[in-house]
Order: C-alpha cells, then structure tokens, then sequence
C-alpha cells in the first residue's frame, strides 16, 4: 500500500538524499529541508521503496506537504 | 567621514548599524524584502528600499539588487552586517568596481581567507599553529586515509569551501572512512558547489576562543581582546562572553598576539575575527571571519568602544581610533541569543508570529533585538530575533544579571531559546568556567 512521506516542518528543500527506486529504512532520509538556515532531514516512516519523489531542490514546501511517496 | 551608507542585511544588526551611521551623521539606507515590509528594520533608516522577494536569494543574496538600490539612492557606502553577501568577495569586488565603499576589507582578503585551504596555508606560513591536517584539499580517498593514519583517528572530512560547520563529517576509526568520505563529499559538493576535502585532526571537548581584530589602512593592526563561544548547537554559537573564563594570562597573550600576526600577514583593514580551538594550553587557528561578529557587543561593553562606528569611520579612510595600550577589558560580558528554536526539541526551527514580546531592561542590560510584536518569523532567514547582552562586574554579576533577565522575558507566539539560557546560568559547570563545544549535544543542560 503506498504511503506518503510529508514535510513535517515548513521549509525549502536543500537536497534530495534518495531516488526512486531506492530501499529505505524507518528513519532514513528521504529529502533534506533547509529553515531558518539550518538542515533538517525528513525521515521515512517506515521501510519501504520510494516511488515518487515530488519535490525538487530549492523548492518551498510547507508543514504537512507530501514530498514522496513510498511503495 | 562618509555621507551615506546602505545597509544590505536585517533584522537586529541592520537596526545595529543604522544607530552606528546616526550617531557620526550619516545617512542610513534600508533593504528590506516583502517578507520584512512590516519589520522595525524597514521602518527605522532615513531611506528603505523594497530588493525583493522573501527568499534571500531574491533579495538580500542578490547583488544586483542590493548594489541597484545603493545606486538609486546615491549611497556612498554599502555595510553588509554579518551572513548574506557579507563574505561574498564578488559582491565586495563589484562595490569596488560599482565605485561604492564596501564596509570591511578588500574583496582579496575576503576571497583568501574564504578559501579554507589557502586560509590554513597562509597561517601557517605567518606562523600561527593550525590543526594537524591535510595541508590542502586531498585528492583522494586513498590520500585521505594515508593521512588519517599520520595524524590519528578520530579526524574530522570538512569542505574546502565550507563554513558554519556545513558538511563536517567525523570519522571515528579508518573502518568508517570510506562512507564517511562519499558523505562529506556530497555535502560539500551540495552546499557550497565544490566537493573538494580536507581531513583535521577531530578534537575532544575543546573550547572555542576567539579574538577581535582591527585594522586601518596604514597597516596599524590591534586586537580587542577574546571572546569565548563555546557553548554551540550545531557547530553554531548560542552564547558568548568576555573575557573568557579559565584562560591562562599566558595562553591569552600567545592567542591575542598570534591572532594579530595572522591579521597583519594579510593587511587585514576593519573589523575581523580570529577564530581558535583551545584544548588545555594549546590552540590552534580555526578561520578568520573577515566581518562583523554577531556577538560584538561583549566586546563592546568590556572595552567601551563602538565596534561598528569604528568601521564606518576606517572605511572612510580614517586611521584606527585606538592605540593598542588603550584597549582594556573591564568587567564582564555575556551575550545570549534568542533565537526563533525549540530546545525542548534539539533547536528545531519554530517560525511564526510574535503575539507577545516583553524584553528585560535596566542597568547593564543591553538588548539589540531586530522584532516587535506582531512581526512574522519566516523560514526564510535565520532564526535569530535579538540578542541580550549583560555586563556585570565579575562574571559571577553578569551570570546573575543574565539569570534575572532572562526570567523576565517574555515572548509568546512562537519557542525562543530562552529556557535553555537559563539552565546554562544555574549550570554549575557554567558557573565555574568548565566549558566546552561539545556539551551542548552532550545533553549538559537538557530539562
């Protein structure tokens, strides 16, 4: 069942850490956002394949957003 | 003296600087992006330009737009403050080239010493002690590790063109270099568009000492005493003083006269900081900031000068308004800053809207805040609202000044860093001086 991976934090993405395709544990970082200039990873709630990301660098997203999707 | 200056940043150190340029007379000009249409630093000059957008690189990272708004009103000179282009040397060469006065030094000095590598290289050539380390960015894995055995593990990859302790990468034994390598070089590669490394020596518990340097254009360099910030968050200072506690006077001579043979060696002219790690009574050079500091101020309130008055008025071409035996510290300063984080979860960044904002006053408390009520804290700039400075006459006054006036200091809508200054204050390590960059993410002064 797929499931969205959401921003948990208002900011601009600083860098995108995985790729579609990608096998990720709970708690590894999916993206990088950058706020208030410091870097905050958005971790994967649980293990699992990413399927889409749909953020791209230096955009803005807000708390909440979904930035991928897992498989 | 010059007759106008803009002032290309925000917030607190743009309020800093206009009162600066009102007390010698000189016009002040504003920048401000949309985001900050309703902040005090848009409000406060005699003249404010909107530059932009809210992302900073739209407004205030934007050089085109920043020297745009110094040519449209007639600004003789432009003041970059502290972060944004401050130590941008292309922005400082297109000022030169714009035929507008850029507050600091030369757009060379700024490039050499922004460069990591050439800023170790150069140190070591003036004589001052660097960290054992790669003596340039290394070429490769391989050579890294060959130079991780010389020197020892723990080492720390940092970028070559880094700062701010951005893409700092340590690496605990030769097992963990191979990853460790890949994930530094991406970082660096990330943030600053270079990838290139080079490997130091990983120090325990060290402290972070640095010292205030100026320089004038006839070569004349003084320092103004150090300043200690070893109470950090993310390589990022939270809090300073001056003088530094548990610092020998012998060490102290040996840091103060080091860091003005390393400002001399480069014609340092206007404001700078020699930034050292001290572990016991050894200390080595770290960077040079080649700019105003943040935490000026504890220099200020133990010398009596005025940092930023000074700038403007060498900037003009006018020699340093101090002789070295002149420069005494007095007394002791501590300087908090309150910034827009949530310590309750490791300093997470806690935009929104100031709905209240009750700030401590009375004797020997200075507040330099760039907020007021109502103001909007967005995620694009850093978190810093204000910053509250105390003098005391010992150190032991000043913690208990600050301890009370942190009590006092109300701020709702958003979490500010202030609870956790104040369990720095009633921390007995604190109280006796024992500190040490690493305490922070050691849980020292966890609830």
């Amino acid at each position: 069942m797929p499931e969205d991976v959401k921003a948990h934090i208002t900011g601009v993405v600083f860098q995108i850490t995985s790729k579609v395709g990608d096998s990720l544990a709970a708690g590894d970082p999916v993206i990088v956002l950058e706020s208030m200039k410091m870097e905050i990873p958005v971790e994967s709630p649980r293990a699992g394949k990413v399927k889409e990301i749909k953020v791209a660098e230096g955009q803005t997203v807000q708390e909440g957003d979904t930035i991928a999707v897992l498989d | 003296m010059l007759e106008s200056v803009l002032v290309a940043n925000r917030g607190e150190i743009a309020r800093r600087i206009f009162r600066a340029a009102r007390a010698l007379g000189i016009r002040a000009i504003a920048v401000y992006s949309e985001a900050d249409a309703d902040w005090p630093h848009a409000h406060e000059a005699d003249e404010a330009v909107l530059i932009g957008p809210a992302p900073a690189r739209e407004s205030y990272l934007s050089v085109e737009r920043v020297l745009e708004a110094a040519r449209r009103t007639g600004a003789r000179a432009i003041h970059p403050g502290y972060g944004f282009l401050s130590e941008n040397w292309r922005f400082a060469n297109a000022c030169e080239e714009a035929g507008i006065v850029f507050v600091g030094p030369s757009w060379r000095v700024i490039r050499q010493m922004g460069d990591k590598v050439g800023a170790r290289r150069q140190m070591l050539w003036a004589g001052v002690p660097v960290v054992p380390g790669s003596e340039g960015p290394v070429a490769s894995l391989d050579e890294a590790r060959q130079i991780a055995g010389e020197i020892g593990y723990p080492v720390m990859l940092k970028a070559a063109a880094g700062g701010g302790g951005i893409g700092m990468v340590k690496v605990a034994e030769e097992a963990a270099l191979a990853q460790a390598y890949a994930t530094a070089e991406r970082r660096a590669q990330a943030a600053f568009g270079s990838a290139a490394l080079f490997v130091e020596r990983y120090l325990t518990e060290p402290r972070h000492v640095e010292v205030q340097v100026f320089g004038d254009g006839s070569g004349q360099v003084v320092h103004l005493h150090e300043r200690e910030c070893s109470i950090q968050r993310r390589h990022q200072k939270l809090l300073e003083e001056s003088p530094a506690p548990r610092l020998s006077t012998a060490l102290k001579e040996r840091l103060t006269s080091a860091a003005v043979k390393g400002a001399k060696s480069v014609g340092y002219v206007n404001a700078g900081t020699m930034e050292f790690i001290v572990q016991g009574e050894e200390f080595y050079f770290l960077e040079m900031n080649t700019r105003l500091q943040v935490e000026h101020p504890v220099t200020e309130e133990v010398t009596g000068v005025d940092l930023v008055q000074a700038q403007l008025s060498v900037a003009s071409g006018e020699p340093l308004p101090w002789r070295q035996e002149n420069i005494v510290q007095r007394g002791a300063a501590i300087e908090c800053r309150i910034y827009a984080e949530d310590p309750a979860k490791n300093f997470m960044p806690s935009p929104g809207t100031i709905t209240r904002w009750s700030a401590p006053h009375g004797p020997g408390i200075r507040l330099e805040s760039g907020v007021a009520e109502g103001c909007q804290v967005s995620v694009h700039y850093d978190p810093l609202l204000a910053k509250l400075v105390v003098t005391g006459a010992t150190r032991e006054a000043a913690i208990g000044r600050m301890e009370a006036a942190l009590e006092t200091f109300v701020v709702e809508g958003l979490k500010t860093a202030i609870p956790f200054h104040l369990r720095v204050m009633r921390s007995a390590a604190f109280r006796e001086g024992r500190i040490h960059t690493q305490m922070v993410e050691q849980g020292a002064f966890n609830a």
